[in-house]
């Protein structure tokens, strides 16, 4: 049985106290690294998501502020050697510490479980032993970066990833762990939403971020293993020699790409449903309008989960695969871009007759829209095989990935965060703030990525310590954006931070939402809920009546019964 | 096409024959972009203006779908995107397939070196090749994965250590004329697939000619020994061997260079680790010196540096060269 009762709790020394929440209802470092409450889970590794960006933020800078001047700006301080190590640990970082666990692991860990109106998630332990395992993965990370470092690529392309003096080992176990992470948080979703869903919510009255962090977790189990499977070669390809990668002994190394891309193409997937999943409700709630088209998106999750399992060759186009395999994975391609683009469409049709509050999350899903947007039409450049020869490997696709993984996923988390940041901590944020700095990042994040479109088509070549001068006034816009971007983000998490010191306390609902979480109290109880929700349409805000005194929505008895229905 | 805006921002000059219609392809993507682009902010756009929250406003009944609009919106997009799909692959596989009777020249990638090999025998470090005529370049690695990318020409593919694989142009226009290199414009050759510590500097030059004087060119080449006093061709095989990627000349002793500087160092004597010795013990910059730390870079290496230099077979330098290439030492003050 799945249902959670407190004795398993192994921190239930918490108060009964009913003015407590889940942030007072125990104290001590114990009790939260131990905790079993999705609650608390999602609040560790929301700092350790955090801890990770900071760090990728931070050498993502120096690679920019380096790359200022050709032969680089800090002089022999930043040699080639460095600068290899930086961008890779930049990647690697990006990637496997932040943002595959950032949206599902930290904010689905928070909202699922209330979302469903439940407990807690289907297997609290599991839960917490992922946690666990994240940190001991970035601890391995952390060895990599402080010993000989590692200057693969995030990618570890054998042979290269054979024969390098870095410290390979050490940061592929750091990444196998960090699989096991995400399978166990996957695992958990995926029972959570199976089984502890409450009477009523059918799989179509199901908000449409559990949609989007259930089509991830089918990835998260399904694809993670073939990384692990992969990185247990390359170790044993290093360590005992087996060749099955190492061309001198008889391997292959594309072979090597066929296993990484198997994996990584759809973790892109991994990244960015749910950030669509938190874009679906930001559109909804913050335009006061029943999503647009709720089957399709709800749909479109599910099947670009399984068709991203089927396009990981357009990463290889020029890599001597036969021309026959490039023309079929560029075909497939293609159809994974017209789910997605559908969704744009929807989004954008929501807010039609809404009336659209221009809260804080709201500027990130709009800036979401445009970014994304972006994103996925240059992606039509890279998908059409004879552009894709010139552009591959170039700035282009540099640009290309960071507008889908920081303009997509980056901003829409940051958007989720502060939509769910009063239910977490129970305080309300400066608005005036919020915006000001999402306006920057916005601004800085254009200004960073658009020159490297065209400094891509121009052709220059990514992974590159230093360049020929024609390329250096695309570098420097770049550079100066970064630093601008780097200031809205330090300026976001600066207000967050400051809220909770100073800012007003949140109601229940301050923005008239009307999911499941929002019916408990701000920050919620420790179990949740103190009576079983009421499952109502996710998508319904015609109950929902703004109460000047407590700052907040609140359900209005007298309102009459909507005709709830997506069909 | 209407790719005035295109040429100017995006692309760098077109000098092969498929440039053309692989930039007409990307003006297509563009402006079909573009259009997509603006139509979707623009109606976001409109609505934030139109429907945002005021005081006395609020939202109004609407569909929550719309099937006609909906099938419209995937039926479109599906339909353009199979456009692109389509003009990507004919132009891919006319990248792909060299056409018959093409010049084939051999290119061989190595940490961090690029070597052409002509038919007639001849070897470059930068890449000359005649105008108007079908290239087919044969590539291979001799160690990690590199790529071959010749932006100008739109063409680029990776060299696979223990596989050929090929990719062909017919440059349009050429770079300059006669022999005198001073005399180009070349254009430029990238790596384009990340190979490790100098993969930044692993770009060349390419030069275009005029068919006669091409084939003088490679005449030329193929006689480096001959045609060049001892010291002269051991600086020409010095750099074009990729030994320069490594030494410095000028004295640089700097993380740049892995290895030590070269010049004013010959009689001199100087400390080394014999393989597996912790000792190090003193031997003198002489002939046998140098052809040994050619043959076997490995065996000695100079207390302070790392072993990592290439190993040169008979078969990527003769022992002739190796003559001409001390001569060269020798000389260097
Ligand atoms: C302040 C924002 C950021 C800046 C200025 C930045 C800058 C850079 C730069 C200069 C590179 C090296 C490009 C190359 O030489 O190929 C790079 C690579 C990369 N970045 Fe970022 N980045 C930022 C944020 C992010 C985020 C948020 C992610 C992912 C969540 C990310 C993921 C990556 C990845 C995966 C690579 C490829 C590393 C590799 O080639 O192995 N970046 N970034
Ligand atoms: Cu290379």
């Amino acid at each position: 049985m799945s249902t959670i009762t407190p004795e398993t709790h192994i921190d239930s020394g918490h108060n009964d106290d009913p003015s407590s929440n889940y942030l007072t209802s125990s104290s001590g470092f114990m009790s939260w690294a131990f905790t079993l409450d999705h609650k608390r889970i999602g609040v560790m590794y929301l700092v350790g998501i955090f801890a990770s960006f900071f760090l990728g933020g931070v050498l993502a800078l120096l690679l920019r502020l380096h790359l200022m001047v050709p032969n680089g700006l800090f002089g022999d301080w930043i040699s080639l050697d460095n600068y290899n190590q930086l961008f890779t640990l930049h990647g690697a970082v990006m990637t496997f510490l932040f943002i595959i666990p950032s949206v599902p692991a930290a904010l689905g860990n928070f909202v699922l479980p209330l979302m469903v109106g439940a407990k807690d998630v289907a297997f609290p332990r599991m839960n917490l032993a992922s946690f666990h395992l994240w940190v001991f993965g970035a601890i391995f990370f952390l060895i990599a970066l402080v010993t000989t470092g590692l200057d693969t690529g995030w990618t570890f392309y054998t042979p290269y990833s054979i024969e390098t003096q870095t410290n390979v080992i050490a940061a592929t176990i750091g990444a196998f762990i960090l699989g096991f992470s995400s399978i166990f948080t996957g695992l958990n979703f995926i029972v959570t939403v199976n089984t502890m869903r409450p009477p009523g919510m059918t799989w179509f009255k199901m908000p449409l971020f559990m949609w989007a962090i259930y089509a991830t977790a089918i990835i998260q189990i399904l694809a993670t293993p073939v990384l692990g499977i992969t990185l247990l070669l390359l170790m044993g390809e290093r360590i005992l020699g087996i060749g099955i990668f190492d061309p001198s002994m008889g391997g292959d190394p594309v072979l090597f790409q066929h296993f990484f891309w198997f994996y990584s193409h759809p973790a892109v997937y991994i990244m960015i449903l749910p950030a669509m999943g938190i874009i679906s409700e930001l559109m909804s709630v913050y335009s006061r309008k029943p999503i647009f088209g709720y089957t399709f998106i709800a749909y479109s999750s599910i099947a670009i989960a399984l068709l991203g399992f089927l396009v990981w060759g357009h990463h290889m186009f020029v890599s001597g695969q036969s021309p026959m395999a490039a023309v079929i994975f560029s075909g497939l391609t293609f159809s994974v871009s017209i789910p997605s683009a559908i969704k744009v469409f929807n989004w954008t049709a929501t807010m039609y007759k809404g009336n659209i509050n221009l809260a804080t999350p709201m500027c990130y899903a709009l800036s979401f829209i445009f970014l994304f947007t972006i994103g996925g039409l240059t992606g039509l450049f890279l998908g059409a095989l004879a552009t894709d020869v010139h552009l591959h490997d170039t700035y282009f696709v540099v640009a290309h990935f960071h507008y889908v993984m920081m303009g997509g996923t980056v901003i829409a988390f940051v958007g989720g965060l502060y939509h769910w940041w009063p239910k977490m901590f129970g305080v309300m944020y400066n608005e005036f703030f919020g915006r000001l700095f999402c306006a920057v990042v916005f601004f800085g994040f254009n200004l960073t990525f658009l020159p490297q479109f065209v400094m891509g088509s121009r052709g220059m070549p990514r992974r590159y310590a230093t360049y020929v001068e024609e390329y250096q006034i695309y570098h420097v816009l770049s550079t100066i954006g970064a630093l601008m971007l780097g200031v809205g983000m330090v300026g976001a998490v600066v207000v967050l931070v400051v809220s909770l010191f100073k800012g007003r306390k949140a109601p229940a609902n301050p923005w008239g939402a009307a999911t499941l979480e929002w019916t408990c109290t701000s920050p919620p109880p420790y179990y949740n809920f103190e009576h079983a929700p009421h499952v109502d349409s996710p998508y319904d805000y015609s109950g929902l009546k703004y109460d000047a005194q407590i700052g907040g929505y609140v359900k209005d008895p007298n309102a009459p019964k909507p005709a709830a229905d997506h069909h | 096409m209407l790719s005035i805006l295109a040429d100017t921002m995006f692309f760098p000059p077109e000098r092969s024959t498929v440039a053309g219609s692989v930039d007409g392809l990307f003006d297509f993507i563009y402006y079909l972009s573009l259009f997509f682009f603006v139509l979707i902010i623009g109606f976001m756009v409109y609505f934030v203006l139109k429907y945002y929250q005021r005081p006395g406003h609020t939202e109004m009944p609407s569909p929550s779908h719309n099937e006609t609009l909906e099938i419209t919106w995937s039926v479109i997009p599906s339909i353009l995107v199979g456009v692109i799909f389509f003009f990507g692959f004919t132009g891919y596989l006319n990248v792909r397939e060299a056409p018959e009777n093409a010049y084939e020249i051999q290119v061989v990638a190595s940490k961090w070196n690029w070597v052409f090999k002509y038919p007639n025998g001849a070897e470059s470090s930068d890449l000359h090749i005649p105008v108007d005529r079908d290239v087919k370049f044969l590539l291979q690695s001799q160690d990690v994965l590199h790529s071959f990318y010749i932006p100008a020409f739109r063409i680029k593919m990776d060299c696979v250590p223990g596989r050929y694989t090929s990719t062909w142009a017919r440059a349009t226009q050429t770079t300059g004329s006669g022999l005198d290199e001073s005399a180009h414009e070349p254009l430029r050759l990238f790596c384009a697939e990340y190979c490790g510590q100098q993969h930044s500097v692993m770009h060349r030059k390419v030069f275009v000619h005029e068919t006669a004087e091409f084939d003088q060119w490679a005449e030329k080449a193929a006689n480096i020994l001959e045609n060049n006093p001892p010291e002269v061709a051991g600086e020409i095989l010095f750099k074009r061997k990729g030994c320069a990627q490594c030494h410095s000349v000028t004295g640089d002793n700097s993380a740049k260079y892995p290895g030590p500087p070269l010049n004013e160092q010959w009689g001199k004597e100087r400390q080394v680790l014999p393989r597996g010795s912790s000792s190090p013990i003193t031997v003198t910059m002489d002939e046998n010196y140098v052809r040994q730390s050619i043959r076997q870079p490995n065996s000695e290496i100079v207390v302070g540096r790392k072993p990592g230099m290439t190993v040169f077979t008979p078969q990527l330098l003769k022992d002739e060269e190796i003559t001409a290439i001390i001569a060269y030492l020798k000389s260097i003050k």
